[in-house]
């Protein structure tokens, strides 16, 4: 068991014992979380960077906590209202943050493939914070470990994956990873709302709520992401929470211990009913915010150790 | 002028559909046949092939407007370099190529810089903004050998059926992109399995149909004679195989990147394979290369488009579309050849005879009379691209490091040596 990548970019690189030791450090995150003092020094000395190209409050929070929790010097930089703005492309501003010799860079971007490209010109650990509608793989690490918490394995479940697919780099994360560890996966929601060729990913898609959450032991909704839609996708909300949105009635298909996760912010009323996302029975989405911090100071942790591992390492010297 | 004599050459001449070892003679700048005069300088070819030089129609020279990336001389040497004898120019420059005046320019700048022969095209609207009509009849008379908006789709349709009205009254080609505008904006890639697991945007290969179709319909209404820029799809070719079949006079190119690359090249988000229209699916190419060896499909051009790093090294989606091509042509077509898709004939037809009947020109072909654009190659020579070597000023190729075959010995514009220069 190790883990061997350099970057953290998306779940498709990664293996499943990568995946697995990365959860399994995890674990041990969630225990010091829980202390009372939370602190480790496993990033002592390093700079993490933050740079947040597309408006972030809790993933931001929750790398920022996650870095300051294991000793690393964090800044965060809010790339809208910077040089951004000014013209400066993204290979420059990464260029010029290079400069100053972070360790861990933390990046989320509108555009998929940005961080990718990012990772290219900079040498230090990047971390994928959310990209386009690509890969947002540390969301799905913290999913996993809440499946796995919940349900005691991450192997053989069933998991429905609800709502807004086309425009989710959550879905794509959480469909590498949940196929990797063999689980079967079903993608559930409006036909708009489903990417091309989905059905081709070795998943299976429903676009009827009570025949995709059928004996489902796990029900990922999805956030109805507005802001990237630029047509007519669905009629209103309401019927948008009609025919899709997980009230009672719809989780009753469902097995009578599924979960429901939600990877927030909600729109309660749309994609989810208010007393759903509150049944504490069922509801494991504050779970996941916590699951947050410990996977990405695992990730980071992680990363962090073979970055120090390959600055150690005796270089080759060109002749 | 002097004289030449080609001996022991592996002569490929599509209009004969022959591939035969024989002898080639060229005099005055012209063929001259079989048999050559006793002053003449021998060329041996040592079994290599000897064709017809390529007529690339859809060449994006960057001048006047962006002369970093590609200027007059370095897009012409590259082609020598390529085997492109004649570069059919593109309009879409900045500004566009749509008054007779920048159209000078560009001829005075072509003739004074670039080895290899220029005919230039110019824009069908004024700005090529799909509005008002350019001077047709004026861009004839100052040399236009067709009219064409490029990539840009004329989305209004009574525009589209006046320019096609007006051109079809003074016998002018129109070539046009086939794509449905709207469905298609913003696309970056082919909508599928890939594209959507990347979070590309992208478009269904089903808006070439769209556009074609329509454009097929204002073809019947106008008798306009058309070349579709690029067909790329299996569900348009059907349509084009139709429209040809009731007498319409329509022709249809492809790019070599659509004939050789598909949209699993472009990887993790590559942006030197992001072309207009997307790279397509497997299955869309292998149609591609089969429509080319029925010759349902005519033409393969570059669509050399150059593009600086600058405009490349972005976020997939904005990053600039195109690749360049015209020194990558000959040895990615060779590919088809050596899969055993097609025979050098054929491939040549594609490459030089088709264009060149297309454009009313006396090239393409071997026999005596023609001019004497000839080029000698090795179809078998091994190598690997190295994209810093490119002739263009601009590298952005997508066969960068990749091992390909057919190497360009020589290249004769008007029997006069362009390539080794």
């Amino acid at each position: 068991m190790s883990f061997r990548a350099r970057h953290l970019l998306g779940i498709e690189h990664i293996a499943p014992d990568e995946i697995t030791t990365l959860l399994d450090l995890a674990e041990t995150y969630v225990d010091l979380n829980r202390s009372t003092d939370k602190h480790d020094n496993a990033l002592q000395g390093l700079t993490q960077i933050n740079m947040f190209f597309e408006n972030s409050t809790r993933t931001q929070a929750s790398f920022e906590l996650a870095g300051k929790r294991l000793g690393a010097d964090v800044m965060n930089m809010h790339m809208q209202a910077s040089s951004v703005k000014k013209g400066e492309t993204l290979i420059d501003t990464a260029l010029t943050l290079n400069a100053m010799h972070p360790d861990l860079l933390v990046v989320r971007h509108p555009d998929s493939g940005a961080v990718n490209l990012l990772a290219q010109k900079v040498n230090c650990a990047v971390l994928n914070a959310g990209d386009g509608r690509h890969e947002h793989p540390t969301q799905a690490l913290l999913d996993a470990l809440t499946i796995r918490r919940a349900k005691g394995r991450l192997h053989r479940l069933t998991v429905a994956i609800c709502g807004d697919i086309a425009h989710s780099r959550v879905a794509r994360s959480n469909i590498w990873l949940l196929g990797k560890m063999e689980n079967r996966v079903r993608l559930v929601g409006p036909p708009t709302l489903m990417p091309s060729g989905a059905a081709d990913w070795g998943v299976e898609v429903y676009d009827d709520m009570k025949e995709g959450l059928k004996d489902a032991d796990v029900v990922m909704m999805l956030r109805l992401q507005k802001e990237r839609m630029d047509g007519a996708f669905i009629p209103s909300e309401r019927e948008y929470f009609h025919r899709y949105g997980l009230d009672a009635a719809k989780l009753d298909n469902a097995k009578e211990d599924a979960i429901v996760m939600h990877p927030g912010p909600m729109n309660r009323g749309v994609e989810i009913d208010g007393t759903i996302a509150d049944d504490i029975n069922r509801s494991v989405i504050q779970d996941q915010v916590e699951m947050g911090v410990a996977v990405r100071m695992a990730a980071m942790k992680l990363l962090a150790d073979n970055l120090k591992a390959a600055r150690s390492a005796p270089k080759e010297v060109a002749v | 002028m002097s004289a030449l004599l080609f001996k022991n050459a592996r002569l490929i001449d599509p209009e004969t559909g022959t591939d035969s070892v024989g002898t080639l003679a060229v005099r005055d700048g012209k063929i001259a046949g079989p048999t050559g005069m006793d002053d003449a300088t021998v060329i041996d070819c040592d079994g290599k092939c000897l064709a017809p030089g390529i007529v690339d129609i859809g060449v994006k020279v960057s001048e006047p407007g962006e002369r970093h990336k590609e200027s007059f001389r370095s897009a012409g040497l590259a082609a020598a370099a390529g085997g492109v004898t004649t570069m059919v120019t593109r309009p879409d420059t900045t500004p566009a190529i749509d008054t007779p005046e920048v159209l000078e320019f560009v001829r005075r700048r072509a003739n004074e810089a670039s080895p290899v022969r220029v005919l230039p095209m110019a824009a069908l609207t004024r700005g090529r903004q799909g509005r008002e009509m350019a001077e047709i009849g004026f861009l004839m008379d100052a040399g236009a050998v067709a009219f064409t908006d490029c990539d840009s789709v004329i989305t209004d349709t009574k525009v589209f059926t006046r320019c096609m009205t007006y051109a079809t009254s003074l016998g002018a080609l129109v070539i046009a992109h086939p794509q449905e505008p709207i469905l298609s904006a913003g696309a970056a890639a082919t909508s599928g399995k890939f594209a959507s697991l990347k979070g590309l945007p992208a478009v269904s290969p089903m808006a070439e149909r769209m556009g074609l179709d329509r454009d097929i319909a204002v073809v019947e209404m106008t008798g306009a004679r058309y070349h579709a820029d690029q067909i790329t799809t299996a569900r348009a070719l059907r349509r084009l195989e139709r429209a040809r079949s009731v007498g319409l006079d329509i022709t249809a190119g492809v790019s070599i990147h659509h004939l050789t690359l598909n949209e699993l090249d472009v990887g993790d988000f590559r942006t030197f394979f992001k072309v207009k229209p997307p790279l397509r699916s497997e299955d869309d190419r292998l149609a591609a290369v089969e429509a080319v060896a029925s010759g349902l499909i005519d033409v393969i051009s570059s669509m050399h488009t150059p593009q600086d790093e600058e405009s490349k090294r972005l976020p997939f989606a904005e990053a600039a579309s195109g690749a360049v091509g015209l020194e990558t042509l000959l040895p990615a077509a060779m590919r088809l050849v050596h899969n055993g898709h097609i025979d050098l004939p054929t491939l040549w037809r594609a490459l030089s005879l088709a264009p060149s009947k297309r454009l009313g020109l006396d090239t393409g072909r071997l026999k005596a009379g023609a001019p004497a654009d000839l080029v000698l190659f090795d179809p078998d020579a091994p190598f690997v691209m190295d994209r810093a070597k490119l002739r263009s000023k601009s590298k952005n190729t997508p066969f960068d490091e990749a091992r390909m075959e057919g190497r360009v010995l020589g290249t004769w514009v008007g029997g006069a040596p362009v390539f080794p220069d």
